[in-house]
């Protein structure tokens, strides 16, 4: 199966909200429609339903037929993106640590001598 | 390895880090206030971070750049939020212009430090670092930094080509 490229500007815009990204929080678990979704924010249910639209077209949820609802599910690919992102940060704050590790166990060496 | 815990989020774009040294809180702390101490550790290999403003008072405006291999000299700033020697310390790290001056078109990023005594002569920093978007994360990997090393990383997926 072929993929399209995720379209990352839309994407990037789409986590730039709180809002939203809160949604793409609750829609992991993939239990909620819009309407549930609308009762968790002090806004309108057209708002809410906006929101969903902007992430259903940055590929970051997509709504799915669950029996008789629709629940409004989050779409890992995209969610992978942003976890890629945090490895690389994790990845540069190991290097810090590491490196203030040293540090610290460069004075303990200068005490014992 | 001293770092003890690490957990992401990708959908609120945070990760906490937590580490251990053998230190005390003081120590611990020192690593950030003093800066000839901080450029030995802030920027990765062959990317010597100089800081040429340096205070971690509530309300400082900190000033670096780093060096790349190359020879370019992008520049950062910290904006110091909040600060509680030798416990706290909420930063804003942002891209800097050639005259150190904020760089307010580009995103910042957040990073809260928490360092407090576990023990036995034992010292636990938490990292919780915070971006506004995907951006902001992307670029701050990229630069002033210097990481353009996590550029081919992405290239497969199109991030960047």
């Amino acid at each position: 199966m072929q993929i399209a490229p995720p379209d990352f500007d839309r994407m990037f815009g789409a986590l730039a909200d709180a809002t939203r990204r809160d949604i793409v929080r609750r829609a992991i678990d993939a239990e909620e429609g819009i309407v549930e979704l609308a009762g968790h924010y002090p806004m309108s249910f057209a708002a809410v339903q906006k929101h969903v639209a902007i992430l259903e077209r940055a590929g970051l949820v997509t709504k799915e037929r669950v029996g008789r609802r629709k629940v409004v599910r989050a779409r890992l690919e995209g969610l992978r993106v942003a976890r890629g992102l945090l490895d690389r940060y994790e990845e540069l704050w190991r290097g810090r640590i590491g490196r203030m590790t040293e540090l610290v166990a460069a004075d303990t060496k200068e005490t014992d001598r | 390895m001293t770092v003890t815990a690490v957990r992401k989020d990708p959908a609120a774009l945070t990760m906490t880090l937590t580490a251990e040294f053998d230190a005390t809180p003081e120590r611990v702390w020192q690593l950030w206030a003093d800066p000839r101490q901080l450029e030995r550790w802030w920027g990765p290999p062959g990317y010597p971070a100089t800081f040429t403003k340096h205070n971690l008072a509530p309300g400082s405006h900190v000033e670096y750049y780093m060096t790349t291999p190359e020879g370019e000299t992008p520049r950062g700033y910290w904006d110091i939020v909040e600060a509680e020697p030798p416990r706290y310390l909420n930063i804003q790290d942002g891209f800097a212009n050639e005259d150190g001056s904020p760089n307010t078109e580009m995103p910042t990023n957040e990073f809260r430090v928490t360092i407090e005594e576990v023990g036995a002569g034992r010292t636990r920093m938490s990292i919780v670092n915070t971006f506004p978007s995907t951006e902001a994360m992307e670029l701050s990997l990229r630069d002033p930094d210097g990481y353009y090393v996590t550029l081919s990383a992405y290239s497969p997926h199109g991030l960047r080509a």
